[in-house]
């Protein structure tokens, strides 16, 4: 491998770990505060993308679609909170993985009813449809570069969030001290729905994001759900730094592997996380 | 217990009785669709035996299955049929390795990461047969003759013909749910149910409770090996999807359908959920919306299962006696 | 001469800056009742969980009968002899009394590779079983489901099924606590007898049966052993009676 090539995997990795990040990130966050295990997060994913496709289509750009998506997700996710996963909290992890589960089984068919089970394209917007060349044969499209370049804004955005602003503090308590948070006097009730809102966005988003570079299809939630779970596993459930560290040791396990072994690029990932069990069972930055 | 042992037994005869006759009356796609009820009833079974008594709530189980699925269709020469004594130990065994593999693994990890870790793993299954050559890749391969159950020159019976193989998937669910009754009558099955009660007692009283999880994982998992092969045999191929997440996903929800805890439940579970599925596929090609909303309402409303449901009803009315 | 079954040495446990225990040591011998007082977060609970091996030492040494256990995990301290109860009711609730009896005895002798035989024909265990409820004052209760009964008659069952085990030394933690005081007179009576033949380690809140019922006492305060002596030695310890000024448990 020659040094440019070397350089477009690397670049490949990162924008797909930082994508990871994004979806893997609102898992945990929603473990981490809420104690819920959601098997429905890939389905958010997926949601994501066929907004990204619906809204593209109505509006002729994916940066429009976006603008729109978003808050639209919000709405999704603080709706869905309120009707459903409110009904979770006090539940065991074996009930919230059929729940979840039969909820994937609903949003599937939900989205074959509304939209139908055709695969479809989404354009990226004109101005990131480019390429940077890189020497003869070799470039880098643009677009990925744009991922990736979103990503790390949205991760600095979260910290910031969680970190400095008030909203940050008291999550920061809720996924300690429940009922601290409840005797100041703090809405966790509230909380509980924006933390919600806030994971479905982060997956939503990158669907949307992931839509022009991936074909938007059916059960394309599913292998989103399961990579998330092992970036989780990975980087130690409820941290969002340990989901960031172990998106990013996936996204190079992957498209490196793809590169060195091809035939067992699928199962690379699963070694990755099965030596970090051996190593430390409750991830990279989880707490022993 | 709702009923005595004795009525529990004759239950259980009249059960075994009326599947046993079922080929004298019933169609071949009846037929083939009960077989197929009686091996996911094994299926659901032998994760039962880590949900419902071990708790250990496993989203990796279809793994096992598709394992032992795939060792028979690949170790089968392809003009010729395998011998039965040599295939089925062979496949149980290497369904049973592949759960010790992964259980020295996943059971390093407790609870929420557990779950995870054995749906992770079940996944790099699938995608150990998906994306090599070794099984066929997406499209999997056939098992072009059913195994034959030859002792030098003589065979005993004949796989070959379809209500022989019934008869013979019946009596493998049949010795699968004796060998688990004693299993859990046994020291180690009391240990399980003790581990799932509360582990933390049970290795402050001298029990290593890691070698008793890695033990029912094994045995889960070659029971799962053995509902796998006699599928592979029944339907003449296998595909990846065997393995797939969604599989693991279906068989749990068969052992929380019928309640889980009980051998007699997971059978129920599987008979009921084939039953529904066959039922809504007939009104709608949506039919996986009315099974997510059958899954929501059985986990909201009915804890316990349907194996529970008699003794609900029975307090429903006892409770409506007492108004009176 | 008498014998030292368990003896720790030096013990230390830090939670990352916090030290729960410091330089702690404690020697348990056979014939002898020893308790851990001290105030409400002493480190006693941190003490009695490193013994047991519930938690690693961050540092020191643990003994029994000579031999070196530090490293031993907590099922493996419990085959050689050392059996614990919980100060919050550890038991298994949706079981019978004497199933929780049955499971504790079979931990001695467990047969886990005898799959085909039932677990309720191995008569030594059901004889223990039978022998360590009687012995607990449980008889009568043995059908009844675990998690209905009393307070009182769960702590029995905690100190039945240590007993099940057939644990050389006992590490109690608070036996007596929330139990009435008839209950409570023949927990001590229960003590008073094991001790006979044991080493035991209890950990109370209840002073009058403390100086009452042992041998020798050691006074833990902020993870660090104040004192350690006979009865009349600690209260008669000076700086033991200022860590409990405002006691009202030590006008005794």
């Amino acid at each position: 491998m020659d040094i440019f090539s070397f350089l477009v995997q690397t670049l490949n990795a990162v924008q797909y770990g930082l994508l990871l990040f994004l979806v893997a990130s609102g898992l945990t966050l929603v473990f981490g505060i809420m104690g819920i295990i959601n098997l429905a997060h890939g389905s958010f994913y997926m949601a994501g993308a066929y907004l990204a496709f619906g809204l593209t289509s109505a509006t002729g750009n994916l940066l429009w679609a976006i603008v729109l998506g978003v808050p639209l997700a919000m709405a999704i996710g603080a709706a869905l909170e309120a009707l459903l996963f409110v009904h979770l909290y006090k539940r065991d992890h074996l009930e919230q993985v059929l729940l979840t589960y039969g909820l994937i089984l609903i949003f599937e068919e939900l989205r074959s009813i509304l939209v139908g089970d055709d695969v479809h394209g989404v354009p990226m917007p004109d101005f990131l449809a480019g390429s940077i060349p890189l020497d003869d044969t070799l470039s880098y499209p643009v677009y990925r570069l744009a991922i990736s370049v979103v990503c790390v804004g949205l991760a600095i955005g979260l910290y910031f969030l969680i970190q400095r602003t008030r909203l940050g503090m008291m999550i920061r308590a809720g996924s300690h001290d429940r009922d601290m948070v409840q005797s100041l006097g703090i809405n966790i009730k509230l909380i509980y729905r924006v933390v919600f809102a806030l994971g479905v966005v982060m997956a939503a988003l990158g669907g949307m994001l992931a839509a022009p570079i991936s074909s938007v299809a059916p059960n394309m939630g599913g292998q989103v759900l399961i990579l998330s779970f092992v970036v989780v596993v990975v980087g130690g459930i409820g941290s969002v730094w340990g989901a960031l560290i172990g998106a990013l040791l996936i996204g190079f396990a992957d498209t490196f592997g793809k590169v060195i072994l091809p035939d067992f690029a699928g199962v690379m990932v699963y070694l990755v996380m099965a030596a970090v069990l051996l190593w430390r069972p409750e991830g990279l930055l989880g707490k022993g | 217990m709702i009923f005595s042992d004795r009525t529990a037994l004759i239950l259980k005869l009249l059960g075994v009785s009326a599947l046993a006759g079922y080929p004298l009356v019933g169609s071949e796609f009846y037929i083939e669709l009960v077989a197929k009820v009686l091996i996911l009833a094994i299926f659901a079974m032998s994760l039962d035996l880590l949900v419902g008594f071990g708790g250990l709530v496993s989203l990796g189980h279809a793994a096992f299955f598709g394992i032992a699925a795939y060792t028979v269709a690949l170790i089968s020469p392809e003009y010729d049929p395998a011998n039965l004594w040599l295939v089925l130990p062979a496949s149980v065994l290497a369904a049973g390795l592949a759960a010790l593999a992964i259980g020295l693994l996943v059971l390093r990890t407790k609870g929420i990461y557990f779950i995870m870790v054995t749906l992770a793993f079940t996944q790099m299954a699938f995608y150990l047969f998906h994306d090599t050559a070794l099984g066929g890749g997406s499209d999997g391969i056939y098992l072009n003759f059913r195994p034959e159950p030859r002792v030098g020159e003589w065979m005993p019976f004949d796989l070959a013909e379809g209500h022989q193989l019934y008869y013979f998937i019946l009596a493998a669910l049949v010795a699968v749910y004796v060998l688990l009754g004693f299993v859990l009558r046994s020291p180690f099955g009391r240990v399980l149910v003790g581990i799932k009660s509360n582990e933390h007692r049970m290795r402050s009283m001298g029990y290593s409770t890691f070698h008793y999880k890695l033990g029912a994982f094994v045995l889960a998992g070659a029971l799962a090996g053995l509902a796998g092969f006699l599928y592979a045999v029944l339907f003449g191929f296998v595909t990846p999807e065997l393995l797939s997440w969604h599989e693991s996903g279906h068989v749990l929800m068969m052992v929380i359908l019928g309640g889980m805890g009980s051998p007699i439940g997971a059978m129920l579970g599987a008979g009921s959920m084939v039953a529904l599925e066959e039922g809504f596929s007939l009104l709608t090609k949506h039919w996986q919306l009315l099974m997510g909303l059958v899954i929501l309402a059985v986990v909201l409303f009915l804890p316990g299962g349907l194996i529970a449901l008699p003794a609900r009803l029975r307090g429903l009315f006892a409770r409506g006696d007492h108004h009176d | 001469m008498t014998e030292a079954l368990l003896e720790a040495r030096g013990v230390t446990r830090r939670f990352g800056g916090l030290t729960a225990n410091e330089n702690v040591s404690i020697t348990l011998e056979r014939g002898k009742l020893h308790a851990l007082l001290g105030p409400n977060g002493a480190g006693k609970s941190t003490c009695i969980n490193m013994l047991s091996g519930d938690l690693a030492v961050s540092d020191g040494h643990i003994h029994y009968k000579g031999r070196e256990i530090t490293g031993l995990s907590a099922p493996q301290r419990s085959r050689i002899g050392i059996g614990r109860s919980y100060q919050r009711t550890n038991i298994f609730p949706g079981f019978t009394v004497f199933e929780n009896c049955r499971l504790a005895a079979q931990s001695r002798r467990q047969r886990a590779w005898r799959l085909f035989t039932n677990a309720l024909s191995l008569e030594d265990t059901l004889e223990k079983a039978r022998a360590v409820i009687a012995e607990a004052g449980l008889e009568g209760r043995e059908d009844r489901i675990a998690g209905t009964m009393s307070h009182g008659e769960q702590r029995q069952l905690e100190i039945a099924m240590v007993l099940a085990t057939d644990a050389d030394v006992l590490l109690l933690d608070e036996p007596l606590a929330g139990m009435g005081s008839e209950e409570a007179s023949k927990m001590v009576e229960l003590l008073d007898r094991l001790r006979r033949t044991r080493a035991i380690l209890l950990v109370e809140h209840d002073m009058d049966a403390v100086f009452a019922v042992a041998d020798t006492i050691t006074v833990l305060v902020n993870g660090q052993l104040l004192a350690s002596g006979s009865p009349a030695e600690i209260r008669a310890n000076i700086e033991v009676q200022q860590a409990y000024l405002g006691e009202e448990a030590f006008h005794v």
